[in-house]
C-alpha cells in the first residue's frame, strides 16, 4: 500500500435541514486515481468544495500529505498543492486561453511589486518564463493552437480542458476533476482519457468525480461511492461495479452488466 | 518653458484643465476598486480626507507642499486600511451603501470642526498645485497603471472581477488584494484632493458628499473599465461636456444624465470597451 496523499475523515456539512455529506471518510493514494461516483445529488460536488476550501465543513476534517487544511482558505489550499476544475465551468471569459493559464501560474510567478512598477530585468524575465510555461500547459492538453483565443469563445469540451490546464498551472500534487467530461462527444471524451493517462504517468494524483462509467471504470484505481452524502462502497472498479448495493441505488442491473462485458 | 499657444490656452481655461486632471485622478481611484469587482464608492470622502488633510498643513501649519502632498495620500490610506476589514466583507450594493455612508459621517466631522473651519470651511489656500503637478502625476499613476495590469497582479486582479471564488482557488489572495485596492483608491483619490485644494483655494465640508461620490462613479460607467484609459476618457468627457453644452444652460444637466443613461443601457462595457492585455512580456 502506497502513502496517502489526501485523507478525509468523518467529513459533514449541513445545509440548513440538508445533510449534504454525513462522516465521509475516504483516503486517496499517492499516485492513484481515485473515482468518486454517486447519483446525482449524493454530494460529489459538496466534497469538492469542502476538500478546496469553497466550503466550510459542519464537523469532519481533511488532511493533505499529514498537514490539516481545516479553516484554510482555498488559496492557502491551493499554496499546499492541490487544484480542482468546476462542474459548471467558471472560465475567465473575457481572458485569453493564456492568460486564463498564467492566472492558475499565480503562485508560481516570482513579480515582486516593485519590479513590477519599474518593468526590471526581473519581472521581464520572470513573465518570459511565465508565457512559455503556460503554452507548455496549453500544448499538453492540445490547446496550443487556441492560446490567444478568449477563454469564453472557445468549445464547450475546449473549456473543459482550459480549466484542466489552468488547475496544472499551479503544479499540483492533487488534481481534482469534477465531472471533465460532461458535454464531451465520443472523441472528445478518448482525447480526455489520453490526457488523463499522460498526467497519471507525469505522477499527479486525481480526484475524479464522472457520471460515465465506462470512462470512471476504465481510469480508476480505486472508487469510493456516495449516495444521499453518506458513502455506500468502496474499492477496486471491479468490486465497485459488482457490489448490490452500488448497482441498486446508482448504476442499474442494466449498466453493471454492460460495464461487466467491457471489461 | 510652455510654448505662448499652451500659455493662452491654460490661462483662459485654467480651472476647466486642472478640473480634467484631477477628475482623471479621482477616475483612476474609481477603477482600482472596480477591477477588483468592489463597488466600493469611497472615493469622494477619501478625497475629502486629504483635501483637508493637505490644506491643514499648508495653510495652518505652514508645511512645504510635497510633505502636504504625502499627508494627503498617507491619511485616507491609512483610514481605507482601517475601515476595510470590516467593509470588505460587504459585497455589491451593501458595499457601496456602507462606504456612502464613510461620506456623510465625515461632512458631519467637519462641520463641526472648529479648527479646520467648521461649516465655512478653509479658505486661502496657496496656489501650490498647477499644470505639471496635474498631470504629471496623472501620467505617472496612469503608466504605473498600465504596468500593474500587464502583470500577475493584474490578471489576479481580472480573475477576481470575473469570478472571485474561481480566483481564489488559483491562489489569489482574495482579502489582501482587495484591501490593497481599496488602500490604493483612498491614496490616489487623497491626492486628487489635494491637488484640487491647491488650485482653487477653497474647500468646504460638503464638497465631498453623496453628489461627488456619484459623480466619480459615473467616470468609470461612461468610460468603461476593460483598462484605465476607459475612467480617464470617461471623467474627460463628463468634465469637459458641461462647458460645451453650456449654451443649454438650464438642460445642461438634464443632458448629462440622459447621456450616462444611455450608455449603461446600450453600451453596458462604456465608450472605450477595449480590454488591455495582461501579459508584460513575451519573447
Ligand atoms: N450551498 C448549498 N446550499 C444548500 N444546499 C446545497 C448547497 N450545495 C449543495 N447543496 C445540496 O447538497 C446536495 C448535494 O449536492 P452536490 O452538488 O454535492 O451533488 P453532486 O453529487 O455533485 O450531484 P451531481 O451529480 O448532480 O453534480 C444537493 O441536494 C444540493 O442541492
Ligand atoms: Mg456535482
Amino acid at each position: 500500500m502506497s502513502a496517502t496523499l489526501l485523507s478525509v475523515e468523518d467529513l459533514t456539512v449541513r445545509f440548513g435541514g440538508l445533510t449534504a455529506l454525513s462522516g465521509v471518510t475516504f483516503c486517496v493514494a499517492k499516485g492513484a486515481v481515485h473515482g468518486l461516483i454517486g447519483p446525482n445529488g449524493a454530494g460529489k460536488t459538496t466534497a469538492f468544495n469542502l476538500i478546496s476550501g469553497m466550503t466550510a465543513q459542519t464537523s469532519g476534517s481533511v488532511t493533505l500529505e499529514g498537514a490539516k487544511l481545516d479553516g484554510l482558505p482555498t488559496w492557502k489550499r491551493t499554496a499546499r498543492g492541490m487544484a480542482r476544475t468546476f462542474q459548471n465551468i467558471r472560465m475567465f471569459r473575457e481572458m485569453t486561453a493564456l492568460e486564463n493559464v498564467m492566472a492558475g501560474a499565480h503562485l508560481r510567478t516570482p513579480e515582486s511589486f516593485g519590479s513590477i512598477l519599474f518593468r526590471l530585468g526581473s519581472f521581464r524575465a520572470a513573465e518570459r518564463s511565465a508565457v512559455a510555461n503556460a503554452m507548455d500547459i496549453l500544448d499538453f492538453v492540445g490547446l496550443s493552437e487556441q492560446a490567444e483565443r478568449r477563454g469564453g469563445d472557445l468549445a464547450y469540451g475546449d473549456q473543459r480542458r482550459l480549466e484542466i490546464a489552468r488547475a496544472l498551472a499551479s503544479d499540483p500534487k492533487l488534481l481534482m476533476l469534477d465531472e471533465p467530461a460532461a458535454g464531451m462527444n465520443p472523441s472528445e471524451k478518448i482525447g480526455l482519457i489520453d490526457l488523463i493517462a499522460r498526467l497519471r504517468a507525469r505522477g499527479l494524483t486525481l480526484l475524479l468525480v464522472e457520471h460515465d462509467m465506462h470512462f470512471v471504470m476504465k481510469l480508476c484505481d480505486r472508487i469510493t461511492v456516495l449516495n444521499f452524502g453518506a458513502k455506500i462502497a468502496e474499492g477496486a472498479p471491479a468490486e465497485v461495479r459488482a457490489n448490490p448495493t452500488v448497482i441498486e441505488a446508482y448504476l442499474g442491473a442494466k449498466v453493471a452488466r454492460s460495464l461487466e462485458t467491457r471489461a | 518653458m510652455m510654448p505662448h499657444w499652451l500659455d493662452n490656452f491654460l490661462f483662459t481655461y485654467q480651472s476647466l484643465v486642472y478640473s480634467l486632471g484631477v477628475n482623471a485622478l479621482l477616475a483612476l481611484a474609481m477603477y482600482v476598486v472596480l477591477a477588483v469587482g468592489q463597488l466600493a464608492l469611497g472615493q469622494a470622502a477619501f478625497m475629502g480626507v486629504g483635501a483637508y488633510a493637505s490644506a491643514l498643513l499648508t495653510v495652518k501649519l505652514g508645511a512645504p507642499f510635497p510633505i502636504a502632498l504625502l499627508a494627503s495620500m498617507a491619511a485616507p490610506a491609512l483610514l481605507a486600511f482601517v475601515i476595510g476589514a470590516p467593509t470588505l466583507r460587504l459585497s455589491g450594493v451593501y458595499l457601496a451603501i456602507a462606504t456612502i455612508g464613510l461620506g456623510e459621517v465625515l461632512r458631519i466631522l467637519y462641520l463641526n470642526w472648529d479648527f479646520a473651519g467648521g461649516a465655512l470651511g478653509l479658505n486661502g489656500i496657496p496656489e501650490k498645485a498647477g499644470f505639471v503637478w496635474i498631470f504629471g502625476t496623472l501620467i505617472v499613476a496612469l503608466v504605473a497603471f498600465v504596468f500593474v495590469s500587464r502583470s500577475r497582479i493584474g490578471r489576479a486582479m481580472e480573475a477576481i472581477r470575473a469570478d472571485e471564488a474561481a480566483a481564489g482557488v488559483m491562489g489569489v489572495n482574495l482579502p489582501a488584494y482587495k484591501l490593497a485596492a481599496l488602500v490604493a483608491s483612498a491614496a490616489i483619490a487623497g491626492l486628487a484632493g489635494a491637488f484640487n485644494a491647491h488650485v482653487s483655494s477653497f474647500i468646504g465640508p460638503n464638497d465631498y458628499g453623496f453628489d461627488q461620490a456619484v459623480t466619480i462613479l459615473s467616470f468609470a460607467l461612461l468610460g468603461g473599465v476593460g483598462s484605465p484609459f476607459g475612467p480617464v476618457l470617461g471623467a474627460l468627457v463628463l468634465t469637459a461636456l458641461p462647458e460645451v453644452l453650456r449654451p443649454l444652460h438650464d438642460y445642461r444637466l438634464v443632458i448629462d444624465g440622459l447621456i450616462i443613461v444611455c450608455v449603461v443601457i446600450f453600451l453596458p462595457t462604456g465608450i472605450l470597451p477595449w480590454r488591455i492585455g495582461r501579459i508584460g512580456a513575451r519573447k
